[in-house]
């Protein structure tokens, strides 16, 4: 479990991205974010932000039916969406080591799916819907001590 | 058999993302087989499950798929005359299984090979069943993976006007029958409720409707969705499924139909082309064919089995490449993220 968690409220797709933008220079090749929670709550928004802070100038779209598309970048982007996935198993047979150890970023929608496969370091968002429209809850639970100090730098600053 | 020798046929591999599929075709329109792994049929033959999902599961069902595309065709390697297959866009891992096999048959057959993109396909399962088609028109290719406006202006000639910012359409279909728990696929589901309901019931909004590009959004009426719903529940009323499902529908279409018009008048043609399964939406076939009537442009589509994903509709788009003489080597590789374009 977290030492800590981290709360935030974001009251538009565009305040939900520039959170993700300000994440975007704390990272480092390796590194792995999954990201859970409700449908349309805003994972993919927040993956677009990243992207765009990372330099990415292709569009970012929902990797729902691809289960993984791949952004070169200097620092590359995969983008996993495993809202289709039934069993933990599917992910071995998606070659995921390749891009967990593959020199970019892992963002994984619907990570909670295959925590048994999560490296041990590695930052978990919880997105939540509430009944305000635009108005979406994230949880920020860092697991192992790089996101420890990361988070801390991340969110810190604003609050 | 004789006149079989003197047919042009074309074996195609298709491993884009869930499907394995391998078909083939005759003079570029007579479909002799087209085998996908999920039919009913093939698992009958072969048994066990099949996972929906799973690249290296492609790699089991490969050269069952293509011995039976060959066995229903009653035709041998040794009668083809080339072989095609998909190089993107889709997912690596599944992709690279597909042209690995057809390249170990080019290599050992000395066949010539050709390479396709997936979405090339999709407009051309059209050339499949209406002989009469012709370039230019502008074509809608919709599924779950994809919601893409082309131009194409002839064979190979191909320009993305716009695609979606966010979710694809048939994504969009599948996740509001996932989170109404309807079941999956959810696009036939939400289209069978919808013929019960009323498209005006509920005002989701049009979204882009109004912009200047060519460009789709589907991820706000995604969410416009999910708290209708939320708040009906909290309220403890009934959820209205077919009112809701054919509202959910028509916010979709109104924008396909404005958008795919507006692109056709822009480009002065007269004719569109839909692909993809969710070109398989009926009260989709049946809006877009009012519209284009009252405009007087002429409307084409496949035939349900032909909308999903299949491996006959590459081997048609690859047909088209082999007559131009277009081939590629033994160390082509594929792209996930395959542009398409051309020309």
């Amino acid at each position: 479990m977290p030492h800590s968690t981290f709360k935030v409220v974001t009251h538009s797709p565009e305040e939900t991205k520039e959170l993700a933008r300000r994440l975007a220079s704390l990272l480092h090749a390796g590194d792995v974010i999954s990201l859970t929670g409700d449908l349309g709550a805003g994972k993919t928004c927040f993956t677009q932000g990243l992207g765009e802070a990372l330099g990415i100038k292709r569009r970012i779209t929902s990797p729902t039916f691809n289960l993984i598309k791949e952004y070169k970048n200097t620092l590359p982007l995969y983008h996993f969406d495993l809202y289709r996935l039934d069993s933990p198993l599917e992910m071995l047979d998606l070659g995921y080591e390749e891009y967990f150890f593959g020199g970019g970023i892992t963002v994984i929608e619907w990570g909670d799916k295959v925590v048994s496969l999560l490296p041990s370091n590695y930052l978990e968002i919880s997105f939540k819907r509430l009944l305000d429209e635009n108005v979406r809850e994230l949880r920020i639970f860092p697991h192992g001590p790089r996101w420890e100090k990361a988070t801390e730098e991340w969110i810190k600053p604003e609050e | 058999m004789v006149k079989r020798l003197a047919e042009k046929l074309i074996l195609a591999i298709e491993t884009s993302c869930d499907e394995t599929a391998a078909a083939i075709i005759a003079e570029g329109k007579i479909i002799l087989s087209n085998i996908v792994s999920s039919q009913v049929d093939f698992h009958r033959k072969f048994g066990g499950v099949v996972p929906e999902i799973a690249s290296r599961k492609h790699v089991e069902l490969i050269n069952p798929v293509i011995a039976e595309a060959c066995s229903q065709a009653r035709v041998a390697l040794k009668d083809l005359t080339a072989l095609v297959v998909t190089l993107g866009p889709g997912l690596m891992g599944a992709l690279l299984v597909g042209l690995a096999a057809a390249k170990s048959l080019s290599y050992a057959t000395g066949l010539p090979l050709i390479g396709v993109n997936h979405l090339e396909g999709h407009i051309y399962a059209n050339f499949l069943e209406h002989t009469d088609l012709k370039p230019p028109f502008i074509s809608l290719v919709v599924s779950g993976g994809h919601t893409c406006l082309i131009y194409m202006e002839d064979h190979g000639r191909y320009e993305l006007l716009g695609e979606t910012l966010d979710d694809a359409a048939g994504e969009a279909f599948d996740k509001i029958a996932g989170f109404l728990k309807l079941g999956y696929p959810g696009g036939p589901i939400i289209d069978d409720l919808s013929k019960q309901g009323d498209p005006r019931a509920i005002k989701f909004p049009r979204a882009m409707l109004k912009t200047e590009d060519y460009d789709f959004s589907l991820s706000g009426l995604k969410t416009a969705v999910l708290n209708h719903v939320t708040r009906l529940k909290e309220r403890g009323e009934e959820i209205p499924l077919p009112d809701l499902c054919a509202s959910f529908q028509a916010a979709i279409i109104d924008v396909q139909i404005h958008k795919t018009l507006r692109a056709a008048k822009e480009r002065g043609v007269d004719k569109v082309v839909l692909g993809g399964g969710v070109a398989a939406n009926s009260s989709l076939r049946e809006r877009f064919r009012q519209e284009m009537e009252k405009v007087g442009m002429r409307l084409f589509y496949p035939s349900i089995p032909l909308c999903t994903d299949n491996a006959a509709m590459i081997a048609c788009a690859g047909y088209y490449r082999w007559l131009k003489g277009e081939r590629i080597s033994l160390d082509a590789n594929v792209d996930p993220n395959l542009p398409l374009c051309g020309g």
